[in-house]
């Protein structure tokens, strides 16, 4: 039944606050007007508004799948020419297989339960792949606004044919071999982080920066960890009260005394408590572990810059060196000194676009931070005033019928 | 019978008197006439009535006497028990109470004494009919004022709240029986002509509702307590009616001496003609108990009174020797006005075999007679061996706490329980002091392994009687209470959940605000910086209020299912007890046949010599099924009467504890509000 799902376009209303403030502006506007979920693949319709001249049309849509969303991804971490910004990170890979599971079981376990549990519990599933189902889609509309929004990579070429190429991109997965060199590339390159993160750095902001975002970028590792934690024991909190509700409920039908309207009362409130408790749980998962999330993947991204900016620098120095040798021999001074050129100005035009990123990074930071925390803070506030009325009225009530 | 000798003197020697206290005694007695078994009663009421003041009252005494004695004793504990019993008391609790809330109560006699005098029967009914819908919590939160206001009244005030609604409500007792002990009953009774605000005192126990006008009355009007006295025998005699064993003669003798003592007070004011009416019916059912079993009836009387002079408490646990050898001992204090303890005030030692083996003896004596012997909580080797190795950390302190707890509830469920308090046993537990050591509770004792066997052959017979249930009622509450241990049990295994999920989400709440601490730390926008430090600390109390939450989630609902499970254990244990009664009789029936079938033989055979112990055979087992039938019967009874008792307060226990329950999550809530109200301002201050 979870196979085939149409979400229309108002659900999908951005449910992530993570692309706050980006300078948007009417030249180009890209959003997900629509996602289909299929049995291992979820379809994504980009829609796209632009005045720009190098569309053919002012307004169009195209289908996307997750693959392409990463192509494009890694067509600009590959891009030398965009070596000075921050890439937006990549959207996860949509994860169905855990809910799919469990509806399964659900499945199985139907001959072992009442119709009224087997209903409840299907419907809890089902609300768990809804909702995981829209931050999927959320997380790549982020991708794209990002993109989007971004003075340079908005211009992009692949960028542009993503938006507009009306056809399968017949982008494929990686084969075994990429991913083994791509492993091999990561390892070199972190074993190369650690080298150059140890280079003091001449420039006092990038030394500041690389100390702060190795720092930052553990702890919201942690904190993202921790986040999900904490969630996941609230989920089963109020999936035991939900169980507790009908399990009273079933003691209210069946007691022939009194006490049955008293069972069936509270399991009346414990049914609308628990959803609200759940609602708390998913409202903090959106607002507090998303963003982390996204922080966790926007700082790596931080981070790689840094390192490229870092290895940038090693690279200028030991060509500042070899010039050096070169003059002392006077030998291939003149290739030397092409070298020391390019070095020179890959590192200072990455330093020069690399510092205006850090700091819109941090704006960004800021922002979103802010709006998901008062968020946060006002729907907390929100549920636990429902959650107080629900209590109290029922106390009343209780309290009179005693 | 001295109690009704005594009565009928009183009464024919002041014959206006028994119109002034008529009207408490109205509301005692009518209601749960009317309601309960329509027919003797309405008569007793009408009777008198007619009969006026002149007529001499120990004709009264008599003639209904015999009319109450001939209804059936099933009715008559039967429906007082469920509805009459509590419906009246709750009325006069109410209205009196309420009413002497808006006067003060030492000057105002007036009005008091007006309410008792105008309200005519059928007001007095009317609010009744009206009123059993009304709280409890009501009937406390109006009470207390009062009942401080007049010190002397709280005492049995108090107590016929509990006696209505069976609901140990600890706050509410720990006070009367403070009040209680600076004036001790004893006292009063060995002052035999007590003024009269005294005397009333004295038949407050006794007339459970009666004492909420009377003091005012009392000093003014002189207002007969007598009726009122033996009024509650009757109410008693309805809802304890069968049971009868264990006879105090010390009890006895102290009813005649409150007897004697509301003598004095016989000079009196007349008073309305309709009032004797209802003062009628009190005698006469005295009279009535007094013919069939008088003992039972005084004893009963007691046992009603005796619960709601009794507050008991279980403090201290204390870790008593080292290793393996410790156990726990636990501080078991009583605050008693019952004459029976020999003092007001007292604290025993005990550990906790000792109330396993004052539940094995209790249950050795009290289940076979078909009663619900509320069994302790389960000994855990696991907990103990903790406890006993000597951590002292959390896990081992709240097992200690929950354990304490239990044990508290056990024993004031012994208590509260009329015919359970009666026994030497429970009396032996609560004061003596050199108690000896309970044998016979360790699991893998030799008397342990004996009882496995007998529970293991006893489960055996009970899959082999097969009953043909002649009556529906046990039938169909046998299958209710096993759906409803059923549905207990998969609650408290969800509880249970609940609670370990609680605690898990405590933790990673912990580890969170540690974590948001750290980012917070480590952010180099200040305003951010401080809000994420602001969040870490809103997490930090979260982790707090999670840990309290799962706490009450465990102490206030696990620990009350888990009561219930037990406690349902115990209900079918006493509907079995029936069906073994029943298996017994119908044994003999089949014996009985037997020996008939022999005599027949004999007689057929021409062998005299025989006969003769034939005949002997069938007159003995024509007796024992007789005695058996009997047995059945009173089993089947008190089993019938156990349950409707149970299931009355359960109902009680499950209300009272659900709504702490939720009054807990509502406070949590209302913690939760108040710290992210003082957050919001702070994540808006980001900049």
């Amino acid at each position: 039944k979870l196979c085939k799902q149409y979400f229309p376009v108002d659900i999908l209303s951005k449910i992530l606050s993570i692309n706050v403030d980006l300078q948007t502006d009417a030249t180009l506007q890209v959003d997900i007007s629509d996602a289909l979920s299929e049995r291992d693949k979820v379809k994504f319709t980009v829609h796209t508004k632009s005045t720009l001249p190098n569309f053919k049309q002012n307004e169009f849509s195209v289908v996307r799948q997750h693959e392409e969303f990463i192509w494009l991804h890694d067509s600009f971490v590959e891009n030398e020419e965009y070596a000075g910004y921050i890439i937006p990170p990549a959207p996860p890979r949509p994860d169905f297989d855990a809910s799919r599971e469990k509806l399964q079981k659900l499945g199985e376990g139907e001959g072992s339960m009442t119709k009224e549990e087997f209903t409840k519990m299907k419907q809890e599933l089902e609300a768990e792949y809804l909702a995981i189902f829209k931050k999927t889609v959320a997380m790549h509309e982020v991708f794209l606004c990002r993109v989007a929004a971004h003075p340079v990579l908005r211009k992009d070429m692949n960028f542009h044919v993503f938006l507009e190429y009306n056809q399968d991109l017949s982008v494929r997965g990686k084969n075994k071999r990429e991913k083994m060199e791509d492993f091999f590339k990561n390892v070199v390159k972190s074993a190369d982080g650690v080298l150059v993160a140890g280079v003091k750095d001449v420039d006092d902001f990038f030394e500041h920066e690389k100390t702060f975002l190795l720092e930052y970028h553990n702890r919201v590792k942690d904190a993202s960890s921790k986040s999900d934690r904490m969630i996941r024991s609230h989920k089963n909190a109020a999936d035991d009260i939900n169980r507790i509700a009908s399990t009273l409920y079933t003691l209210g039908t069946q007691d022939s005394t009194d006490v049955c309207k008293f069972f069936l009362k509270v399991s009346e409130l414990f049914e609308k408590t628990r959803k609200i408790e759940a609602r708390v749980a998913a409202d903090e998962d959106l607002k507090l572990a998303d963003l982390l999330k996204y922080y966790l993947r926007e700082s790596q991204a931080a981070k790689d810059l840094l390192y490229r900016r870092g290895r940038a620098l090693v690279d200028y120095e030991n060509a500042n060196k070899a010039l050096d040798k070169a003059r002392a021999k006077n030998k291939d001074v003149l290739q030397a000194e092409t070298s020391q050129q390019v070095c020179c100005q890959k590192f200072e035009k990455i330093s020069e676009s690399a510092k205006q990123e850090l700091i819109d990074f941090k704006t960004r930071r800021v922002a979103a931070f802010r709006k998901n925390l008062v968020e946060l803070a006002e729907l907390e506030l929100k549920h636990a005033k429902g959650n107080l009325q629900l209590l109290q009225s029922c106390v009343g009530v209780l309290k009179g019928d005693t | 019978m001295d109690p009704s000798l005594s009565a009928s003197d009183i009464a024919s020697s002041t014959k206006p008197l028994s119109e002034a206290s008529s009207p408490p005694v109205m509301d005692l007695l009518s209601e749960p006439a009317s309601e309960a078994s329509s027919a003797p009663m309405v008569d007793l009421l009408m009777e008198p009535a007619s009969e006026g003041s002149s007529a001499p009252m120990v004709d009264i005494l008599s003639e209904p006497a015999s009319e109450a004695s001939s209804a059936p004793m099933l009715d008559l504990f039967m429906e007082p028990a469920s509805e009459a019993s509590s419906g009246p008391m709750m009325n006069l609790l109410m209205e009196p109470a309420s009413d002497d809330l808006k006067e003060p109560p030492k000057p105002d006699i007036d009005p008091l004494a007006d309410i008792l005098n105008d309200t005519p029967l059928s007001e007095v009914k009317t609010p009744v009919a009206a009123m059993p819908q009304e709280t409890p919590s009501d009937l406390f939160d109006d009470e207390p004022s009062e009942l401080f206001a007049e010190p002397r009244q709280s005492n049995t005030a108090k107590q016929q709240q509990t006696s209505i609604f069976d609901e140990p409500d600890e706050d509410l007792f720990s006070e009367p029986l403070g009040e209680a002990s600076k004036k001790p009953q004893n006292d009063f009774f060995k002052e035999a002509l007590a003024p009269v605000a005294k005397a009333s005192n004295v038949c407050g126990p006794l007339s459970d509702n009666y004492n909420e006008h009377p003091t005012d009355i009392f000093t003014e009007e002189a207002m007969t307590t007598l009726p009122s006295a033996v009024s509650t025998v009757s109410v008693n005699s309805k809802t304890n009616g069968v049971h009868s064993d264990e006879e105090e003669p010390d009890i006895f003798a102290e009813a005649t001496v409150e007897l004697s003592l509301d003598s004095p007070r016989n000079d009196r004011k007349k008073k309305e003609a309709a009032k004797p009416s209802a003062s009628a019916p009190a005698p006469s059912v005295s009279a009535s108990a007094s013919k069939p079993q008088p003992k039972t009836l005084e004893e009963l009387e007691e046992e009603v009174e005796d619960k709601f002079e009794l507050n008991i408490s279980i403090t201290n646990p204390e870790k008593v020797g080292d290793g393996m050898n410790a156990y726990m001992a636990y501080k078991v204090s009583t605050q008693t006005t019952l004459p029976m303890f020999r003092s007001k005030t007292f604290t025993v030692r005990r550990r906790f075999s000792d109330f396993l083996g004052l539940y094995e003896k209790l249950s050795d004596k009290h289940t076979p007679n078909g009663y619900i012997v509320p069994p302790p909580p389960e000994k855990s080797i696991m907990g103990m061996t903790k406890v006993k190795v000597g951590k002292e950390d959390n896990s081992s302190a709240e097992f200690v706490e929950r354990r304490r707890a239990a044990l508290e509830r056990y024993l004031q469920r012994v208590v509260f329980h009329p015919s359970l308090l009666q026994d030497p046993d429970v009396r032996e537990f609560l004061e003596r002091d050199d108690m000896p050591r309970a044998h016979n509770t360790q699991a893998l004792s030799g008397a342990g392994f004996l009882k496995m066997i007998n529970r293991a052959t006893d489960s055996l017979s009970k899959m082999t009687i097969k009953m043909n249930e002649s009556d529906v009622w046990f039938e169909e509450k046998l299958q209710e209470v096993e759906a409803e241990d059923q549905q207990l049990r998969k609650l408290h295994i969800m509880v249970d959940s609940l609670v370990g999920h609680r605690k898990e989400l405590s933790v990673n709440t912990g580890g969170f605000a540690k974590s948001v601490a750290m980012l917070g730390s480590s952010e180099d926008n200040t305003a951010l910086s401080r809000a994420l430090s602001q969040l870490a600390e809103v997490e930090d109390k979260m982790e707090q209020l999670h840990q309290e939450q799962a706490a009450s989630d465990s102490f206030c609902f696990a620990e009350l299912l888990a009561d219930y499970i037990r406690l349902l254990g115990s209900v079918r244990a006493s509907f079995d007890q029936r069906m073994k009664t029943w298996q017994r009789w119908q044994d003999a029936q089949n014996m009985l046949q037997k020996k008939r079938e022999t005599e027949a033989k004999l007689l057929w055979a021409n062998k005299p010599d025989k006969l003769q112990q034939a005949k002997d055979d069938i007159t003995e087992w024509e007796a024992k099924v007789t005695q058996y039938e009997r047995d059945f019967d009173r089993v089947s009874a008190t089993v019938r009467k156990e349950v409707l008792r149970f299931e009355k307060e359960k109902a009680c226990d499950f209300k009272k504890q659900i709504i702490k329950y939720l009054e807990s999550l509502l406070q949590s809530q209302q913690q939760l509000i108040k710290y992210w109200e003082a957050f919001l301002p702070e994540a808006k201050a980001i900049a």
